[in-house]
């Protein structure tokens, strides 16, 4: 049972992505995690601001139950599946992060931006509140995530979804090799 | 935002207690895969975008290759749901800068924080509670989308 608290190897945890993408499809749903986002806010009634949040956010109930379920699953593996071991990331990754002041994994995320110390000064807050507020307005603008475009779109060999794909590696790639440098400078 | 709307409607049939727990399960599966195969962490999405391993793209990859072959044979097959209903897939809308520029804007988000939707809400779960902050944020940015909408190029 030891493999169980070793990180999964690629292709056991692209299978079994596929296998969850199945089960939504035979429940008669679909697989796309950033709708989640859009039904909380029309949860939350901002119906009475935007037309594009009035519709019956009930129906997507399921899906945020799956949300629910997520969580539910992040802390089972921390509490019962997971040895606490740095995460072993290639060697020329932690030397480019090491220049940009961010030091080699001690667990699953950087401190410097995942430590609750470092989230409430001002940038490092702002990181996240800047990141986070990208993530909701790209994928609501591109009308779906990883899950909706680069799984399930690209599975359903969907051009529009090839095309949100490469947007998300040009806007990644600009992030990581432009931007991350002038952050963490 | 506005004050959270509690209203409940009484469970209808399609919506049983079983059926939830079923919702829930994949959830928590979905959950696990995203942790233990380190997708959630922002140390392999930097990996990823500076092609420094193939771990992501061998998760990505997997689930594309298997995924297509999977949409095929459902097609080909004509298969039908657990409830006996034909499967059928909505094509994306034939429209290409929504795609492009809003695809951009999600990548700049999904490199700085290190996660897209799914493992903001994974991390919280794992104890990471700064992660709160970028929920937050992702909220608010799909708001924003909501009232800009129509004003934005698609």
């Amino acid at each position: 049972m030891d493999w169980i608290l070793q990180p999964w190897p690629w292709h056991i945890s692209g299978l079994l992505i596929v296998i969850i993408m199945l089960f939504l499809i035979f429940l008669g749903k679909s697989f796309g995690f950033s709708s989640n986002l859009r039904t909380l806010c029309s949860a939350c009634g901002a119906g009475k601001t935007a037309k594009f949040f009035d519709f019956n956010w009930r129906s997507q109930l399921w899906n945020l139950l799956f949300l629910v379920g997520s969580v539910l699953g992040g802390f089972i593996s921390y509490q019962y599946l997971s040895t606490g071991e740095p995460v072993q990331i290639a060697e020329s990754t932690i030397q480019d992060l090491q220049a940009l002041g961010i030091a080699a994994p001690e667990g699953l995320q950087p401190m410097e931006i995942y430590g609750m110390e470092n989230a409430f000064t001002l940038k490092g807050f702002l990181i996240l509140f800047i990141g986070g507020l990208l993530i909701g307005f790209g994928a609501r603008y591109a009308g779906g995530c990883t899950s909706g475009h680069a799984i399930s779109g690209l599975s359903n060999l969907q051009l529009p979804s090839l095309v949100a794909v490469i947007g998300f590696f040009i806007g990644g790639l600009t992030m990581t090799h432009l931007l991350l440098p002038i952050i963490f400078n | 935002m506005l004050g959270c709307n509690y209203n409940i409607t009484p469970l209808q049939e399609n919506t049983n207690t079983m059926k939830s727990i079923v919702y829930i399960v994949a959830g928590i599966l979905f959950g696990i895969v995203m942790a233990k195969s380190e997708a959630i962490s922002w140390f392999r999405i930097q990996e990823m975008f500076r092609f420094q391993d193939f771990h992501m793209y061998g998760i990505i990859g997997t689930a594309v290759v298997l995924g297509t072959l999977s949409v095929f044979l459902i097609k080909k097959f004509k298969m039908r749901d657990f409830y006996g209903n034909p499967i059928t897939f909505n094509p994306k809308e034939k429209t290409w800068p929504r795609y492009i520029i809003g695809g951009i804007f999600f990548g700049l988000g999904w490199a700085l924080t290190g996660a897209c939707p799914g493992p903001l809400f994974v991390n919280l779960g794992y104890g990471f509670y700064a992660i709160s902050i970028a929920i937050i944020g992702a909220l608010l940015g799909t708001w924003l989308y909501g009232l800009l909408r129509d004003k934005l190029p698609h």
